[in-house]
């Protein structure tokens, strides 16, 4: 009875059919691609350089002897990107705060959406020329090159990120608990810190870890504002060294052992992000909201 | 003020009276906030006059038309013509976009449309994670892996299709191609989520008509779901380009930083982005030269502006196209 109703699909758009989903698959297996094959090399690379040794002496310099290890990249890449969120995500989250609070949909706070989107677009190699400009032709602080600088650079790369993650969580947070605590007579300052950030804490939490493995990558803005050097140094006044930045010098280096430095370096800087990265996903998915 | 209130007079003060000194916490933070908002738009305007005015002397001195248009990039004798990194940038974007969109899509689409529930989490981490390799790791990869093991495959593509414009001649090393690929690579995460988020706002109804009509899955996806979908995916597309675009290092390790137009694909070439990186330590001496890599970095910001824009406008419009109220059928 009912075939009647249903002319079966012909043969040739079955065909079609088959063709475009198999298709569809193999370009998602051919994306897939690129990323088995970096890891399985970073992993094959990277290992061999990897010791205790690696991880607490410093790079020499040296290019026919004993290349060193990553000690002072490691501690520059924290130090730097440590100072940069302490930066960023204060102003980041504040900015996210008065526009989802205060500005609302005032011509003001679409206007630094607006330039919040443009800080998103603009190459971290910019960012990094901007520093160089206002703060390290000018000798600010009596240094050229300087950590500090560094830092400067990455934090204005992390502040849009860091502003959008938090902005679309603390528009997550319910009406209904900022009506609560107005209700029982809180003024709007305890609002906001005790019952708007907390409740969005989570989701904070994951955007500024997503910005910190981002800065924490970021090779461009160091270039050419804390520079690189081979000892570790704790002054931020000073150039300082960072992974990014040891990994990229590396790679020019026609002698073998300084390549697998670089990919020993590399591997770390992967591994530290990766875990970042999860770490930021597992707060996620704990999260109430979204 | 006080005839006004429900509470007598000379009562204990309720809620809604609060002393000037008990709003000053609100005052100041509702100001302070302001003033921090505020800053930005001050800085990002700062941060655009600081170029213009630091990259001033390369424009007075050749021109911002010779700039711009003359083809010889030589810092040694004076010459700065930015045509050479302008065409490297937009050569290798344009690869990019052509390998990597239909990627992205595609698996945008197998992750929303076709994979099986279970696999669709994983799926979509691991595509995520490509955004999580840092820049000088893609190229330190593609220094050490890509180019040597590519060149055998390139040369054969460019032998055998010789007879297309920009693809014959010798294959160097490292070339525009390495690059867009590389790119590619870096721009699928950004373009593949966007997309997804995009395919996955496709209202049911629209699929389950066209099932009910009797479409095939790739029907469905070719006639309901790609449509709706289309301005999201621009949008993302544009993205990745702006993206594409500002990338430094890891074009600077695979393009062979030559500042001439190569004749293939297959040849060396140079990116806006690169020549900054690269010549900048011998720039700090040499304020004509300094100012112009300044003058490539204003190339590069308006740019990245300009396609970051369009690329806003798109995925404002597949947004707003969203809302059922919006909906004309």
């Amino acid at each position: 009875m009912s075939s009647v109703a249903f002319a079966p699909v012909s043969a040739r758009r079955r065909r079609t059919d088959k063709l475009a989903r198999a298709s569809v698959a193999l370009l998602t297996g051919v994306a897939l691609v690129p990323l088995a094959l970096i890891l399985y090399y970073l992993v094959k690379q990277g290992i061999g350089a990897i010791s205790l040794d690696f991880f607490t002496t410093d790079p020499t310099g040296s290019f026919l002897g004993d290349p060193g290890g990553i000690k002072s990249a490691i501690l520059g890449t924290v130090l730097m990107v440590g100072l940069a969120a302490a930066v960023a995500v204060p102003v980041g989250v504040g900015v996210a705060v008065w526009l989802v609070e205060f500005g609302r949909a005032s011509k003001l706070a679409h206007a630094v959406r607006y330039f919040i989107d443009v800080m998103t677009g603009v190459p971290s190699i910019v960012f990094g020329l901007f520093v160089y400009i206002t703060l390290v032709i000018g000798g600010a602080g009596g240094s050229s090159f300087a950590a500090w600088k560094g830092s400067t650079a990455l934090a204005l790369l992390m502040l849009p990120i860091v502003t959008r993650s938090a902005e679309v969580v603390l528009l997550l947070v319910p009406d209904a608990l900022r009506e609560a605590a107005y209700a029982l007579g809180a003024p709007r300052w305890k609002v906001v810190f005790r019952v708007v950030l907390p409740t969005a804490l989570p989701g904070i939490v994951t955007g500024v870890l997503l910005a910190v493995a981002r800065a924490a990558g970021e090779t461009a803005p160091l270039l050419f504002t804390a520079a690189a050097v081979n000892a570790t140094a704790f002054n931020y006044n000073d150039s300082m060294n960072s992974l990014p930045m040891l990994i990229f010098k590396n790679v020019g280096q026609a002698q073998d052992r300084l390549v697998t430095i670089a990919w020993g370096a590399a591997l770390t800087l992967v591994a530290m992000i990766l875990m970042l990265t999860l770490l930021a996903r597992l707060i996620q998915r704990r999260s109430r909201l979204s | 003020m006080e005839a006004g209130t429900i509470t007598p007079a000379g009562e204990r003060s309720s809620a809604l009276h609060r002393s000037p000194a008990a709003r000053l916490p609100d005052r100041a933070l509702k100001w302070g906030l302001t003033a921090l908002s505020l800053g930005v738009i001050v800085l990002i305007a700062y941060f655009f006059i600081r170029l213009i005015v630091e990259s001033e002397p390369v424009f007075q001195q050749v021109g911002v038309v010779n700039y711009l248009f003359s083809a010889d990039w030589v810092p040694s004798k004076e010459l700065y013509g930015a045509l050479p990194l302008l065409a490297g940038t937009l050569i290798t974007s344009a690869i990019a976009l052509l390998l990597g969109i239909p990627v992205a899509v595609a698996t945008a689409l197998f992750i929303t449309e076709l994979a099986p529930r279970r696999i669709r989490g994983p799926l979509t981490v691991v595509v995520d994670l490509l955004a999580a390799v840092p820049s000088v790791v893609y190229g330190l990869w593609g220094f050490f892996f890509l180019i040597p093991k590519l060149k055998p495959a390139e040369q054969w593509l460019a032998d055998t299709f010789s007879f297309v414009p920009f693809v014959g001649g010798t294959v160097t090393g490292p070339n525009y191609f390495v690059a867009g690929l590389i790119l590619a690579i870096m721009i699928l995460p950004i373009a593949s989520a966007i997309s997804r988020e995009v395919i996955s706002t496709v209202p049911p109804e629209h699929k389950e008509a066209a099932l009910a009509l009797g479409a095939t899955r790739w029907e469905t996806i070719r006639m309901a779901v790609l449509p709706y979908a289309r301005g999201g995916i621009a949008g993302g597309a544009m993205l990745g380009l702006g993206r594409a675009i500002g990338e430094t290092i890891a074009v600077t390790l695979v393009i062979g930083n030559a500042p001439v137009i190569g004749d293939s694909i297959f040849q060396q070439g140079y990116t806006l982005a690169a020549v900054i990186a690269n010549e900048f330590g011998e720039a700090a001496s040499n304020e004509l030269h300094r100012a112009a890599l300044i003058g490539a970095g204003l190339v590069l910001f308006v740019l990245t502006l300009g396609v970051n824009g369009v690329a806003r406008a798109f995925v404002v419009r597949a947004e707003r196209g969203r809302r059922p109220a919006g909906m004309a059928a």
